[in-house]
């Protein structure tokens, strides 16, 4: 019998620092292998209609870029919570609060017209994600309440709040029928950067300057500084004179307001309508991206663009294999456990160790012949 | 009563080694231990007590090395075998768990399946016939420092060990619980039983231990028979050379200097369910002085670190007092600013954090206080400054490193103490409040640290020093006051305290204390 | 009268679930493991659970598989934590999200299959008792596991000295390490004895709730059994008492639905997710209980020294 043994670096290894995201693709392509192996397709084809096919054409980029988009914005929000130690599961229910509270204005006002309108959108939507998220900080800093449950059961509420909306009072009156809200008018919609191109929007271009910006951020100043010590010994925070309960709110509104954005980007520009699901899970994936990136914000454009490629192969897949596109959930699931586990490799050396069972058993023998003695 | 040379050695040594990557710990060590003796294991901190007890009780696993238990080879790969050998474990960092009993402790490193409560029984039968009366239904967590190494002795001693080891035993007793420890062991050594005693206290070592072992940076530099050599001789032996002794010059005229941290009724509820509430303390630390506070661990000391230096709020703004101003309801960033400094107990996790470099934990205490130079417009940090400040204590207070800056906890104890206390110094607080200085700290960096203390009160600053070690407090303190369950005695001049005098009051026994005396009577 | 009745088993169909994972989770995190992936090992049991028992035509090996699946998934968890020393918080959760996309890829095959029911128990004239024979003797057979279950844990926890060598590990590791408990093997023992309840718990909904197999099917239901285990602050009982309460509220809100109240449907839907907000907070306030029981080592890493 083998065992693991960690034994602790004195220093963190800056090798396996830089190395363990691309060790961890690197497993997941061996283990997504063995899994369309298992599925009966030949995993070399498989892999070229998922990882090569998708990105071929131009427009294909375009779409990655529309992917890439939320889950990067909402990805460095949440890296900043996750330095601080301070676990928004939410965010996926935040991106809906952000994607309600910015249609409202086209929605409640369809003949507001002008250049104003989106700015109030995307500010509104941020505001619709920070005040979200403003919910499970609050009841963290005042009660104690665990934040990572709060936040989740949040999410389901936020989905259901859609449903009832979209169903409900904002439902268009000249839509057959259909649970969605009106088309919103043309200054209520998010322009794409290059038309004749593709279907990109600007929601890439907040997303990587809201990468820049919290990168600038958790680098270079002081509240940078303070998010890194509350996360790593919350005692040494305090006596820092950091306080945590600021720190709650700060990264709570600071991430849910990114993800109200990415919402509200996402309807306005890849949606165009408030529809009952707005979301293929970004809000959780996002987490798999802060994850990849190692909560890095320039790493995190990356993960982006790689889980935003998980979500194209998913769908090619299955059209041309016929295989579900669930298989991207897949994908990114064990793609995150590898960043985890060869994460350890950065603070610790792996040894394997067969197990002296046998020479232990061997040397107890002299035990109860000592017992007897006394 | 003395060991029996001649006999067959209960435990041989020889030649363990450990190695933490480019760390010996434990150099080819090599160590016997007669049956019936009380054997001393010396040294500084740092210089591989632990790690070697650690081996002979399986926690860790030697790189090479033999040991020999009765003349039999044996390898001991975990605490259960140590246990089954009849190797027994008093630890200095207890392996208690909080939420449970003391019986329900002691249970647990028992192997036999008998019920909790026969386990009390024996529990109770034993400790007061040694003397060391337990409440085996009490929860661990309520329980003082005294009482819970009481359960860990106990606990050990149920196990019928032939060989007992103890790990700095008494660095978390008053004197006179010392003294009742000391009894029992002479107890222990006449029914024949072994003991490794492990210590730097060289005074306590002479008087109860038949022979000595000397390590130092993990290797054996001597075998001696402790009650033949003097305090300094040992001392020589431990540290390799003579460690500088402490000067503290007189202080003149601190009776009319002008107080600069007051304390006035300080009062705390128990934020914990386990901690201590602080009542009604009140104390003067004035220009020139060093106080001292002395007290077991747990007492109350941690509660008032936190009081004074901002990290828990006081409700009521006049318990302290910083420099003639109110600062009992303000932060610590803005205590900082109004000129005091603050070194507290633990060095990791606390005073430093752990995974970031020296210069990061330079700004972790002075990003506001020194915010023109360290930090820049819109919150930028400033990092060369930063760690050109950091290499500045560096080299003030020899700190000692492998890297240029290097992550806090790849320093030593020492080192990293040095720093901390030197990242305060170099600001020349007016008020300085220092929990612990020299914790776990080796010979040489704790006179040093104790030397700039000093030095800081003399130069017209107010130092106040929390410490459990009494031979500290008598070296650098000019008055030293007792903490005792949340009270803080009077403060004794430093002419007018005694060892005996000031252990009497860790005690408790005190004209103010005498109903707690009688609680725990 | 059999209104009543019939509403008393739907509550203890729904409760557990609930029940049967958050007293895994209890072990888990008595033993100062946080596995946060409670709603993938669900969700695992309960394609696992069907696809057994849908492929062999018997809800029994269905049961089983469900009970095997969501302990096998568990071990993935223990390997990251226990062996690689990972973030207990970002393993629980890649393990839900992985849990979720490989049960609803396992399950493609199966949407919209029929599936069968583990049948009630029946035990002639006991279980035609009015009201109460139904109620004892004439419920599904996860519903008597369930509760033999609970039984089961407390006394091992609180009566056995193995349980209190699993509770001493949750209250310090280092400790326990020190005295020469094996700390990362009963550690891996209670996880996946936390994953095995999980899949069981997930294996109830596929095989006895509603039997058949519906994507994100388990709808939350595993983090609302790991809100049970803080709501109960560790404590088996509680845990019982709690899963029926949420039972109750779940429950309450589809026969609500059902009579159309005149409230928004989805509003009630989100009430189980609210109470649970809402009995988070109740219980957070009360500090000192919450601090007595938490295990104190919960959710820190460990990696001996050797």
């Amino acid at each position: 019998m083998m065992r693991l043994e960690l034994v602790k670096r004195p220093q963190r290894s800056m090798l396996f620092s830089a190395l363990s995201p691309f060790i961890a693709f690197g497993l997941t392509m061996i283990a997504g292998a063995i899994l369309f192996a298992l599925l009966g397709v030949n995993p070399l084809n498989a892999f070229e209609i998922y990882f090569i096919e998708p990105i071929s054409q131009v427009w294909q980029l375009h779409e990655l870029a529309i992917k890439a988009a939320p889950l990067i914005l909402i990805a460095v929000g949440l890296s900043v919570c996750y330095k601080a130690n301070i676990w928004n599961i939410g965010a996926e229910g935040q991106f809906i609060l952000g994607g309600i509270f910015g249609s409202a204005i086209p929605v409640l006002f369809p003949g507001f017209e002008g250049p104003l309108v989106l700015p109030l959108m995307l500010l509104f939507g941020m505001v619709g994600g920070a005040a979200y998220a403003a919910i499970p900080a609050l009841l963290k800093t005042r009660f104690g309440t665990n934040e990572i449950l709060t936040s989740l059961m949040l999410v389901y509420v936020a989905q259901l709040f859609l449903d009832w909306l979209v169903r409900g009072p904002w439902r268009d009156p000249q839509g057959h029928g259909f649970p969605q809200t009106i088309q919103f008018n043309d200054s209520a919609v998010l322009p794409e950067l290059m038309p004749d191109a593709g279907r990109a929007n600007w929601g890439f271009v907040f997303a990587l300057v809201a990468a820049v910006l919290i990168w600038v951020l958790m680098s270079r100043l002081l509240k940078g500084f303070e998010v890194r010590v509350l996360g790593s010994s919350p005692r040494a925070g305090r006596f820092a004179g950091f306080g945590l309960n600021r720190m709650v709110f700060f990264a709570f509104l600071l991430s849910g307001a990114l993800a109200g954005l990415a919402g509200i980007s996402e309807v306005s520009g890849a949606i165009g309508q408030l529809q009952p699901v707005i979301s293929p899970g970004y809000g959780f994936t996002a987490i798999i991206v802060a994850f990849l990136g190692r909560l890095n914000p320039l790493g995190i454009v990356a993960a982006g663009l790689v889980l935003a490629l998980t979500y194209l192969g998913g769908e090619a897949v299955q059209s041309a294999l016929g295989i579900s596109d669930k298989v991207a959930r897949v994908f990114q699931g064990m793609l995150l456990f590898f960043v985890l586990g060869c994460d350890t490799l950065i603070h610790y050396r792996i040894r394997l160790v067969g197990m002296a069972l046998a020479k232990g058993a061997a040397k107890l023998d002299a035990a109860p012949k000592l017992k007897e003695a006394r | 009563m003395s060991a029996d040379h001649d006999g067959a050695n209960l435990l041989e040594v020889r030649g363990l080694t450990k190695i933490f990557g480019t760390l010996t710990a434990c150099d080819h060590i090599d160590l016997n231990i007669a049956k019936g003796e009380i054997h001393a294991l010396l040294g500084e901190n740092g210089a591989g007590k632990s790690t070697l007890v650690k081996m002979l009780f399986g926690s860790l696993e030697a790189n090479s090395g033999e040991i020999f238990w009765n003349g039999e080879a044996v390898r001991i790969t975990s605490p259960g075998m140590a246990k089954k050998l009849g190797i027994g474990m008093v630890f200095q960092h207890f392996s208690l768990f909080e939420a449970l009993t003391a019986a329900e402790n002691i249970a647990l490193s028992l192997d036999d399946g008998s019920p909790i409560s026969s386990i009390a029984a024996k529990a109770r039968a034993l400790s007061f016939s040694y003397g060391l009366p337990l409440d085996p239904d009490s929860l661990v967590g309520d329980l003082s420092v005294g009482e819970r190494q009481r359960i860990e002795i106990i606990r050990c001693l149920l196990q019928t060990p032939q060989l007992i080891i103890l790990d700095e035993p008494t660095s978390v007793l008053t004197p006179q619980e010392a003294d009742k420890l000391f009894e029992t062991l002479e107890r222990l050594r006449s029914e024949g039983k072994s003991i490794l005693y492990i210590s730097h206290r060289l005074e306590e070592v002479k008087r109860i231990c038949d022979r000595a072992t000397v390590l130092r940076h993990g290797k054996v530099v001597g075998h001696c028979n402790p009650r033949e050599e003097t305090a300094s001789s040992l001392a020589r032996m431990m540290v390799g050379n003579e460690v500088k002794a402490v000067v503290r010059a007189p202080a003149d005229g601190i009776e009319t200097a002008q107080p600069l941290l007051e304390i006035r009724a300080l009062s705390r509820k128990p934020a914990t369910p386990f901690s201590i509430p602080l009542k009604n303390i009140n104390l003067n630390v004035r220009a020139g002085e060093v106080i001292g506070i002395a007290g077991v661990a747990g007492n109350g000391q941690g509660e008032f670190f936190e009081s004074v230096s901002g990290e828990v709020l006081q409700q009521d703004a006049a318990s302290v007092r910083i420099r003639g101003k109110d600062a009992g309801a303000l932060s610590i960033t803005v205590r900082r600013l109004m000129g005091a400094a603050f070194v507290p107990e633990e060095r990791l996790g606390h005073g430093a954090a752990p995974r970031m470099k020296l210069s990061e934990n330079l700004l972790l205490s002075r990003h506001a206080t020194d915010g023109k130079v360290f930090v820049g417009t819109g919150g930028a940090v400033k990092s060369g400054a930063v760690y050109a400040a950091a290499q500045r204590i560096i080299v003030a207070m020899d700190v000692r490193k492998s890297a240029p800056d290097p992550e806090a906890a790849a320093l030593s104890g020492g080192n990293l103490q040095k720093f901390i206390v030197g990242r305060e110094l170099d600001r020349s607080p007016a008020v300085m409040v220092v929990n612990q200085p020299t914790w776990g700290v080796d010979a040489g960096a704790a006179a040093h640290i104790r030397q700039a203390l000093i030095e800081l009160a003399r130069s017209g600053s107010a130092v106040l020093v929390i410490s459990q070690d009494l031979d500290e407090l008598f070296e650098i303190s000019d008055a030293i006051a007792v903490m005792h369950n949340g009270e803080l005695s009077k403060p004794l001049p430093i002419a007018e305290a005694t060892f005996e005098k000031i252990g009497l009051l860790m005690g408790g026994a005190e004209p103010g204390h005498a109903e707690h005396t009688l609680e725990t009577a | 009268m059999d209104i009543t009745v019939n509403i008393l088993l739907t509550i203890a169909t729904a409760a557990t679930p609930l029940l049967i994972a958050a007293i895994g989770e209890l072990v888990v995190e008595r033993s100062g493991v946080l596995n946060l992936g409670v709603e993938g090992m669900m969700i695992m049991g309960a394609v696992g659970g069907f696809g057994a028992g849908y492929l062999t035509g018997s809800p029994w090996i269905g049961l089983l598989a469900a009970i095997a699946m969501g302990a096998v998934f568990s071990l993935l968890f223990a390997v990251m934590t226990l062996s690689l020393a990972t973030n207990q918080v970002a393993t629980g959760l890649s393990l839900t999200l992985l849990g979720l996309g490989l049960s609803g890829m396992m399950g493609t095959s199966f949407v919209g299959q029929p599936g069968e029911r583990l049948p009630n128990l029946y035990i002639p004239v006991l279980t035609d008792i009015p009201v109460v024979g139904r109620l004892l003797f004439g419920q599904d057979p996860i519903f008597y596991i369930s509760i033999a279950l609970t039984a089961a844990v407390m006394w091992f926890l609180f009566k056995t000295r193995t349980g209190l060598t699993l509770r001493s590990i949750g209250d310090s590791h280092t400790s326990a390490h020190a005295l020469g408990i094996k700390v990362i093997r009963y550690r891996y023992l209670a996880v996946i004895f936390g994953g095995a309840c999980a899949g069981l718990a997930g294996g109830h909904l596929s095989l006895v709730y509603t039997p058949q197999w519906v994507e994100n099917m388990t709808a939350g239901r595993g983090w609302i059994a790991l809100a049970l285990v803080v709501f109960a602050s560790w404590r088996p009982w509680r845990v019982l008492a709690g899963a029926y309460i949420f039972g109750a509220v779940w429950i309450g809100q589809l026969h609500a639905q059902a009579f159309g109240i005149p409230v928004p449907s989805q509003l009630l839907s989100s009430l189980p997710y609210l109470a649970t907000v809402v009995v988070l907070v109740l219980i957070s306030r009360n500090k000192r209980l919450t601090m007595m029981n938490t295990p104190a080592s919960l959710g820190q890493p460990f990696v001996p020294d050797r």
